[in-house]
């Protein structure tokens, strides 16, 4: 069992937990990434690890509430525990002084871009971060990624914080005025896939990092798998992280919604139950 | 004495048209009479070939004589002497192909052989249902991690705990049990014996910790610092692909993804269990052997109404036991012999439609002695499906050997371990079952935790001795 020691409501859909997990706090690098299971009727869903705490055995997480087990997490509280967890899974960022580097995250995936902005500013890098948002009260991690970069610049769909736009539009004006050695966008699919074009027209390499649906997250099932420069890969042990121009961007969002049926029926169980319990 | 039976005991299995709608253990066990039966047929040989041809040598005769005179504690006791998964062996083990096999009973024509493996079920399940007495022994001879809780890594850490070492294995699922767990389902293997197994490997003084992916969670390095020895029992759990066009469609899986689903994660019972798993019309599975057999089975179970097996070879040369390959046949299971997939079809969404596939024809033997398959030139045919389920073997997990750049490898990317010992190239840490063999059979997986608990025996006191000398 691993105890949940805090817990913060970051907005209406979006929770952060801070549980107990000394092996991983202390093992976890930038770009990995932890398997939670609730209880005992659970799935086995991923998480990237967003900050750990070393000496009292943290791990810091953030999820945004989409589905019935995200559902059912948010309603845990402090004191509470998860059945179980299990990582540091992944290949970690390669974290190295590239020189510039421009960082872009959308929605809940700024929470995983956020470890990679700190680690390449700890490694001496020239950090630009475009973080992107629906509205202002949605925008997480702001001044934690404001912290660790040299440039900030916040996009909101409906202009509420920062300029009014799309992330893209804030990597153009970006490789317009600086050159930037190397790029790592982590969001939705879709948006991924948006700033890998972007920055293959500014003839800039992107590393984006997938999500696909996992299941044991070893290596073991090949549910979790991409095909990147033809070849199919394990996002779970191969990546999360690949070059974003090498990754087959429909074959990725078609294989995301493989389930969307289920998916339905488990969140209209859990309200159904939810109800029933009052 | 009655006359002896020239046909095995049958044992009581669920009807095949309501056993593949669901998934309770489809082979109902032997009554103690039944058994004292079946057990009165053996003819009590001395030198007995069946022992010999059992990868962990049980003393057959002596456990089946006394379940003839009704001492089940005895046969029970006997058993347990060299076996610490006798429920689980007695059920899964290809019987055909070792000790019943070899059985004298069986070597006259008009015989079938003894039913060793429904005896030891028998023994066994009756033994699980005894309260469970921890083991009275201290853990002072030394510290021992077994990396991996499937069958190979239970069988060291019960053999290490009962010869006196404290023992720790570590396990990256939730769940212990490996391929026993995720991978063989319950109507074959009931997770709840398998529980009860493993309960009794705990009560000899063995601690299992879940959720610890070894080369990530903890490193070789911690675990060589803290152990005297260490036996990796990884398996070969990465699956194989063919990598034929539409791999990565909506609907197309590894057998392992697929049964985890089911079996680890209970996706039969979805939605009061949360992973889902497909449900499907039509079901195209690819392989021949056991996993090919539990998926298809489990695919007809889910509700899907055409269930085919694709395998390139004929029925002669299908790997999986008989038992299983009968059961399918019962259960509905159509074959498609010497065929082979070249292409899944796409319904133009991204989903699966259909299996393209050519037929095969048996050429000039291989060296495993097999005869290859040769694709016949124009002889293409089409399959309808919704879900394929690829179950054509798996492959070394590369996980902890990248972390572990020092330990040897053989040419196929196992481990490169000595197989009488199970020594590898670094001191003090031993390999076995799949991860040394490739994909193989829970009892040689066995058979090699208990060769390697009694070497790390061995080199732990050895290298105690030389310390004191």
């Amino acid at each position: 069992m691993f105890k949940i020691v805090k817990k913060t409501e970051l907005n209406p859909i979006e929770f952060e937990i801070y549980v107990e997990a000394p092996r991983i706090a202390q093992k976890a690098k930038a770009g990995q990434f932890v398997i939670l299971r609730i209880n005992e009727h659970g799935e086995r869903i991923p998480l990237t690890v967003v900050d750990t705490d070393v000496e009292k055995g943290l791990v810091r997480l953030i999820f945004q509430v989409i589905g019935k087990s995200t559902a059912e997490l948010a309603t845990l509280t402090a004191g509470e525990s998860l059945a179980d967890l299990v990582g540091p899974l992944g290949k970690a960022t390669d974290i190295e002084n590239y020189g510039s580097v421009l960082l872009v995250g959308g929605g809940v995936g700024i929470a995983a871009l956020f470890p990679i902005v700190k680690a390449l500013k700890e490694a001496g890098n020239h950090v630009i971060t475009v973080l992107g948002a629906k509205n202002k009260d949605l925008m997480i991690l702001a001044d934690e990624c404001g912290q660790y970069s040299d440039e900030l610049i916040l996009m909101t769909d409906d202009g509420s914080l920062g300029q009014k736009g799309l992330v893209t539009d804030a990597m153009k004006e970006v490789f317009a005025k600086e050159t930037i050695d190397m790029a790592w966008a982590i969001g939705p699919s879709v948006m991924m896939k948006f700033c890998t074009l972007t920055a293959e027209a500014a003839g800039v390499p992107i590393y984006v990092s997938l999500n696909p649906i996992m299941v044991d997250g070893t290596g073991m099932c090949g549910g979790c798998r991409v095909t990147v420069d033809n070849q199919i890969k394990f996002a779970c042990v191969d990546g999360p992280e690949f070059l974003g121009a090498g990754v087959d961007w429909d074959e990725f969002v078609n294989r995301m919604g493989q389930y969307r049926n289920e998916e339905t029926v488990a969140n209209e169980d859990y309200e159904k139950k939810v109800t029933q319990h009052g | 004495m009655a006359k002896r039976s020239y046909t095995k005991t049958p044992m009581k299995e669920q009807a095949p048209e309501i056993r593949n709608q669901n998934f309770s253990e489809v082979a109902l066990g032997y009554s103690l009479e039944e058994g004292q039966l079946e057990a009165s047929r053996c003819l009590q040989c001395k030198n007995a070939p069946c022992i010999q041809n059992c990868p962990v040598m049980i003393d057959i005769p002596g456990f089946i004589k006394q379940i003839e005179e009704g001492d089940m504690a005895a046969a029970s006791e006997i058993l347990s002497k060299y076996t610490n998964l006798p429920a689980i062996c007695g059920r899964v083990c290809p019987q055909e192909k070792q000790c019943e096999m070899v059985c004298r009973l069986g070597q006259s024509k008009k015989f079938e052989p003894v039913a060793i493996g429904k005896l030891e079920r028998l023994v066994a399940d009756w033994a699980l249902q005894q309260p469970i007495e921890p083991l009275a022994i201290s853990h002072d001879k030394g510290k021992v991690a077994v990396i991996g809780s499937g069958p190979s890594g239970l069988t060291a850490a019960g053999d290490l705990a009962k010869l006196g070492y404290e023992v720790t294995i570590f396990e990256a699922l939730h769940m212990p049990g490996g391929v026993l767990t995720y991978g063989i389902p319950e109507f074959r293997l009931p997770k709840a014996i398998v529980s009860k197994e493993i309960e009794r490997i705990q009560a000899t003084g063995v601690t299992i910790e879940t959720n610890v992916v070894v080369g990530k969670t903890i490193t070789m390095e911690e675990i060589m610092a803290d152990f005297d020895a260490c036996y990796l029992s990884v398996g070969a759990g990465a699956p194989n692909f063919m990598g034929i066009p539409g791999t990565s469609l909506n609907g197309v899986y590894s057998s392992s993804e697929y049964l985890t689903r089911i079996n680890l994660m209970k996706g039969y019972e979805f939605p009061t269990y949360d992973t889902p798993v497909q449900k499907s019309k039509n079901v195209v599975v690819i392989g021949g052997g056991n996993v090919a057999m539990d998926a298809a089975r489990s695919a007809k179970r889910l509700g899907a109404e055409n269930v085919s097996i694709i395998y390139r070879r004929s029925r002669e040369e299908l790997p999986a036991r008989e038992e299983e390959y009968h059961h399918s046949v019962e259960e509905g299971i159509n074959y498609h012999w010497l065929s082979n997939p070249i292409e899944y079809l796409n319904d133009g969404t991204g989903k699966l439609t259909a299996v393209k596939c050519v037929k095969m024809e048996l050429g000039e033997p291989d060296e495993s002695g097999r005869r290859r398959p040769q694709v016949i030139p124009g002889s293409e045919f089409i399959v309808e499906a919704d879900t394929a389920i690829e179950a054509i073997g798996q492959g070394a997990n590369r996980v902890l050997l990248d972390t572990f750049p020092e330990l040897q490898l053989n040419r196929w990317g196992y481990i490169d371990a000595d197989p009488a010992t199970g020594a590898t190239s670094i001191p003090g840490v031993f390999a076995g079952g799949d991860i040394v063999t490739g994909a193989a059979t829970v009892i040689l997986a066995m058979g090699a935790g208990k060769v390697a608990a009694t070497q790390i025996d061995q080199y732990i006191q050895t290298k105690k001795a030389e310390v004191t000398v």
